[in-house]
């Protein structure tokens, strides 16, 4: 088979991961008692996506979530943020090749590194472009814009290390492990 | 079901009678206008003319209230805190400061600061009609039959079309999932303390997302055995020809956006400033 077009398994993770990234945002999140603030559930399941399926699915999922999450249950997509859930989703599955989740196994090594990484790339989308994009187009006040993506930066990262990790070794144990086979001789 | 969310509302109507990818197109137009003007004079006529689209439309304003309260309430909270963090931010933009009620130190209300603010809340409410218009004219299968049309690959199209598709389902699977668990006693609502519901809300997802990735395979061996992704293109049930009011309409918004560009930035600057 050729691989140059996306997989159709690929394409389907697409669509069912931006259904319930849609979902698990608008029901599963837990306000943290500061106004626009909450603990959004659906980065960790993102985090999962994009590690699981790679770096396209991981983008496409962000990016197709977040804009029909707004769209449907709030009225409007919120492009500047919609476009950071991509790109974070997008970066954390470049470490996919990285971790190889499919080989049954998440050691700490490898935990480490996925915590890493996405607290770089979390700090990236929501300290710097988030925040950047809500002064280029809609000029709101920078030390506003900042402590928002501040708060809600912070608390994404926190999800992905401690839900992200949860569900990556969680998947991992349904996966069988590559040589657990053995020559019954 | 029992939070409302925007969908689809069956109509007969002009907006309703354009295709997919017209609708498609006026939008992305319009959602660039309302992104790059800050102009007053051009947001209040995109507003305006969106209201009369909405008329036209025959969408009542009962069947999406829900959202416009959730945006009003978001929109106040907003407001609220551009002032407390920033309250002479329209000063600096619009470089003078006419007061209009002295409060002690920096937070002295200005004109320029309401302007500023009037002007923000102007621009949400530019979007606002359009977007939840779109929503609600569109059928899902057309737009993605759209999204094909303006050049988006038809497999991340089929991907879209899929995500509309079962928002619902997974709603459903949601709903089921939280009932059986509280009738185990794991509560996810206000009554338990912060940590306690973030465990209880893990015993939630993670049954979700287990059974949601049993359903891709599911559902990619079926696309697979029917042949999904065999040829180059691929032929849309819902796609529908161009008639002569699409043409049109396309035409109108090319001029808006052209028009709107132009009286923005010809002065070199997005804002329109009636104090100098």
């Amino acid at each position: 088979m050729k691989r140059k077009n996306l997989s159709i398994k690929t394409i389907v993770a697409i669509g069912i991961g931006s259904a319930v990234f849609a979902i698990l945002g608008r029901f599963a999140v837990i306000p943290t008692g500061v106004p626009n603030t909450n603990f959004d559930t659906s980065y960790g399941f993102l985090a999962l996506m994009a590690i699981v399926f790679g770096p396209i699915a991981g983008g496409l999922i962000g990016l197709i979530g977040h804009a029909l999450k707004d769209a449907i249950f709030y009225g409007t997509p919120w492009w500047s943020w919609v476009v950071v859930s991509g790109i974070v989703g997008f970066l954390i599955g470049l470490a996919s090749k990285k971790i190889n989740i499919e080989a049954g196994k998440f050691p700490v090594k490898n935990i480490i590194l996925f915590n890493v990484i996405q607290i770089v790339v979390q700090a990236i989308g929501w300290f710097v472009i988030a925040p950047s994009l809500d002064i280029f187009i809609y000029v709101e006040p920078a030390n506003k814009v900042y402590l928002q993506g501040l708060v809600a930066g912070g608390l994404n990262m926190a999800v992905v290390a401690v839900l992200g990790t949860l569900l990556l070794s969680i998947y991992a144990k349904s996966r069988s492990q590559s040589g657990s086979l053995t020559k019954d001789l | 079901m029992a939070v409302e969310m925007l969908s689809y509302i069956e109509r007969k109507s002009p907006v309703h009678q354009l295709t997919g990818v017209t609708k498609l197109v006026c939008f992305l137009i319009w959602s660039t206008v309302a992104m790059l003007t800050y102009d007053t004079r051009v947001l209040l006529f995109l507003f305006l003319f969106s209201i009369c689209v909405f008329i036209v439309s025959k969408v009542k304003l009962k069947e999406v209230a829900f959202v416009l309260l959730f945006i009003l309430f978001f929109l106040m909270i907003n407001n609220l805190a551009i002032y407390v963090f920033s309250p002479q931010e329209g000063v600096k933009i619009y470089g003078t400061s006419h007061v209009l009620v002295e409060i002690s130190g920096r937070y002295t209300i200005t004109i320029e600061q309401l302007f500023y603010q009037i002007n923000v809340t102007l621009k949400y409410f530019t979007v606002i009609p359009a977007a939840i218009l779109f929503i609600v004219t569109t059928n899902p299968s057309e737009f993605a039959a759209s999204l094909n049309r303006i050049g988006v690959s038809y497999r991340i199209s089929y991907a879209v079309a899929l995500a509309l598709r079962y928002i619902p389902d997974i709603q459903r699977d949601f709903r089921t999932i939280a009932l059986s668990q509280q009738a185990r006693g794991i509560d996810m609502s206000r009554k338990e303390k912060l940590p306690r519901r973030i465990k209880n809300a893990a015993s939630i997802i993670i049954p979700l997302i287990l059974s949601s990735l049993d359903k891709i395979e599911m559902i990619s061996n079926a696309m697979e055995l029917r042949g999904f992704g065999k040829n180059k293109q691929r032929t849309w049930y819902r796609a529908r020809p161009f008639q002569k009011i699409d043409i049109l309409t396309l035409i109108l918004f090319t001029l808006i956006l052209l028009v709107s560009l132009y009286v923005t930035f010809h002065d070199g600057n997005r804002f329109y400033n009636p104090f100098s």
